[in-house]
């Protein structure tokens, strides 16, 4: 199959929900400058021009409230931000109104609405623009959150999102952007809640989000050397959950451990266990583990970014925990990691 | 000019403004080696508006700022050696490395410190004017921000409770007449932001913010007033940044604004034109600033020095200040 870059699958998916619907209308700032959100929106504003593109102030609160009003007037708006973190100032709009209309309407009125933003990292980003806040929004009834991990699903989640008559969230992480893989030329809709079996094992189960499934298989390669055999769920979605497939994957397993992009507490992971140990706790030989960003606020410095970020190693020794007896209780106080992991991201921005 | 400034003064805004000029420009010197690890966005070509402002304050009154915070940090006085070694990522940093270029802070000198978040510290900046009213102190507090900063709700919330309160803050718009690659064209009704101010029932003035004097004539009235306890003022000070949004280089070739554009405002170069003002007016002698430009190349060197050489935060620094 043709391989796209996760950007490009962005840009063509916009471009072809633009085409098919004509409801569809881009906002957000910097969509229609030189760059284009990294390229993602670039495209769309060529294609159909600044009524379909619109570049917009810096008042993304109000833009958000705006979005709503125009979906509730027979248009899908897609709001982008270039980082999740501004998505802190639409707070109201997105919680208050966008995923209560239809609730509160009785069902009289929808908000077909789809969000985009970019969860950023490294090189010093720090405090306020590497955060990934997936389950501020996730917590809210009302709001879909994907967070596509490949560019085949960046491009299919997008599209169901688009054509979806509710607010969607997409999280997009950037150090995906570059990546590479098939993605299929036609139009294609995958849908939201299903999680997917993107790596075969036995031994334990990975069950990760966006950025940190890449790292699970990364860490079923090293793995697979000591003879251990993971099993790598992508979640997809953070809401909804598909705690199903990762229940049926543990049926096989016994273990598990969730990795996830965000803080360790009240998040993703702590959901996911929550339910698994609802459902299927039975099947559990050992406690879950957990891999997440420990409970503290972006540092600016590289050499304190090298110990806050988990990858690969630290899925593995989480996986090797749940693998020696009882597993291996408490977090440990700091993640160990800092192994070098190939180009370091340098911008842009 | 007027000539109602001392001719003391006039040579502290040359010195001010050099530094700025002289550490931004080792910034763009060093940033290549890829040991400054942090986005940075220069304000070089801005310096008159910082060092105009803050030339007005004293001890006492503060200033907040954005992403842009470098000209602002070192206008009220913070450490040189403090600056680099945060850009470093240094345990010696002004924030021990944890905050970086967008976030610098000294608050021993009055800079509580600044948000990556645009509009972000502006209503912080009512907040602490509204602290030195409650605490029956005359201290001033300042807000610097970007023109894109009067795009957000929260700009015009904080000039409606400062003009309602009548609280003694001075709110600073650095209108460089783009954000990120747009120009204001594109996001504002027009390129002349005071008069909207205005509407919310307080002082509102624009100056040329390459004009140091002209900057600090109006920060002083604004500061003075607001001393007074007679309520806040809006600059809207209209300048021009040389270098890209973020980072170290040029960006006309991009396409959205043109080397004729940039080429204009570079002739209009705030720490030069200041320099020859003092020259033909015998306040300065090219002698007198040689050597002053030497003194600073000096500080700046010796602080890049002292920022390579200091070490890291401990691992244990990641999860201190949390709660
Ligand atoms: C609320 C918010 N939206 C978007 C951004 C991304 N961003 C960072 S700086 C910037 C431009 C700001 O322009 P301006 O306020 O004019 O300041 P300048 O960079 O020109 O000094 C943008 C869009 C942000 N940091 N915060
Ligand atoms: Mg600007």
């Amino acid at each position: 199959m043709r391989e796209l870059k996760y950007r490009e699958a962005i840009d063509e998916a916009t471009r072809q929900a633009m085409a098919k619907d004509d409801r569809i209308f881009v906002l957000g700032v910097g969509v229609d400058d030189a760059k284009g959100i990294f390229g993602t929106t670039r495209g769309p504003a060529l294609e159909f021009g600044g009524k379909r593109v619109l570049e917009t102030p810096l008042s993304e609160a109000t833009l958000t409230g705006v979005a709503i009003g125009a979906a509730l007037r027979g248009l899908h708006p897609l709001l982008v931000h270039a980082r999740n973190d501004f998505l802190m100032l639409t707070m109201d709009q997105l919680v208050n109104n966008a995923a209560k209309w239809r609730y509160m309407s009785g069902g009289t009125m929808r908000v077909p609405f789809t969000i985009r933003a970019i969860i950023g990292r490294g090189w010093g980003q720090a405090a306020q623009h590497s955060q990934s806040l997936q389950a501020m929004f996730a917590h809210v009834p009302g709001l879909q959150v994907v967070m596509p991990a490949t560019p085949a699903d960046a491009k299919g989640l997008l599209m169901t999102a688009l054509t979806t008559e509710t607010p969607v969230v997409c999280l997009e992480h950037r150090w995906l952007y570059e990546r590479s893989g098939p993605v299929g030329e036609e139009p294609y809709y995958t849908p939201l809640g299903h999680a997917a079996v993107v790596h075969e094992g036995r031994d334990v189960t990975v069950a990760g989000l966006s950025l940190m499934v890449g790292e699970a298989l990364e860490a079923a390669k090293a793995l697979a050397a000591e003879g251990i055999s993971l099993e790598v769920v992508d979640l997809r979605t953070a809401r909804p959950l598909d705690s199903e497939t990762v229940c049926a994957s543990v049926v096989k397993t016994g273990r598990l451990v969730i990795a996830d992009t965000g803080w360790r507490s009240f998040g993703v992971s702590a959901e996911l266990a929550a339910r698994v140990g609802e459902q299927c706790f039975g099947e559990l030989r050992a406690p879950i583990g957990r891999v997440a960003l420990p409970d503290v606020p972006t540092p600016a410095s590289s050499a304190l970014e090298k110990i806050y970020y988990p990858g690969p190693a630290e899925i593995a020794a989480a996986v090797r925990a749940t693998l020696s007896g009882r597993g291996r209780g408490p977090a440990p106080e700091t993640a160990p990691n800092a192994a070098a992991r190939g180009k370091e991201f340098s911008g842009p921005f | 000019m007027t000539t109602s400034i001392p001719p003391e003064r006039l040579k502290a805004f040359y010195v001010q403004m050099a530094r700025i000029r002289r550490a931004e420009e080792a910034i763009v010197a060093l940033y290549p080696e890829q040991e400054i690890r942090c986005p940075t966005h220069l304000a070089i070509g801005q310096e008159a508006v910082a060092v105009g402002v803050c030339q007005a304050l004293r001890d006492g009154d503060t200033v907040l700022s954005g992403h842009r915070c470098h000209a602002h940090y070192l206008a009220k006085g913070g450490s040189t050696r403090g600056m680099f070694a945060e850009l470093y990522g240094k345990a010696t940093g002004c924030c021990g490395g944890k905050g970086g270029s967008m976030h610098l802070a000294s608050p021993e000198t009055g800079m509580l410190g600044a948000s990556a978040i645009v509009a972000g510290t502006v209503p912080m900046a009512v907040g602490a004017a509204l602290a030195a009213t409650l605490r029956a102190s005359d201290d001033v507090s300042v807000a610097f921000f970007g023109d894109a900063a009067v795009e957000q709700g929260v700009m015009h919330e904080s000039l409606a409770f400062a003009a309602l309160r009548s609280l003694p803050v001075v709110f600073v718009c650095e209108n460089n007449l783009y954000a990120t690659l747009t120009p204001i064209s594109q996001r504002q009704v027009s390129a002349d932001i005071w008069p909207r101010a205005a509407a919310h029932g307080l002082a509102a003035v624009g100056v040329d913010g390459n004009d140091v004097v002209a900057v600090y004539e109006a920060g002083a009235a604004a500061v003075a007033r607001a001393r007074r306890g007679e309520g806040p003022t809006f600059i809207e000070a209209k300048t021009y940044r040389w270098r890209e949004h973020v980072g170290p280089n040029f960006d006309t070739d991009v396409g959205s604004r043109t080397q004729a554009e940039l080429d204009g405002w570079m002739a209009r170069d705030p720490v030069a034109s200041l320099a020859r003002t003092l020259e033909a007016r015998g306040i300065l002698t090219a002698t007198e600033r040689a050597s002053i430009d030497a003194v600073l190349e000096a500080e700046v060197a010796d602080a890049v020095s002292f920022a390579k050489a200091s070490p890291f935060p401990e691992p244990a620094m990641l999860r201190t200040d949390v709660d």
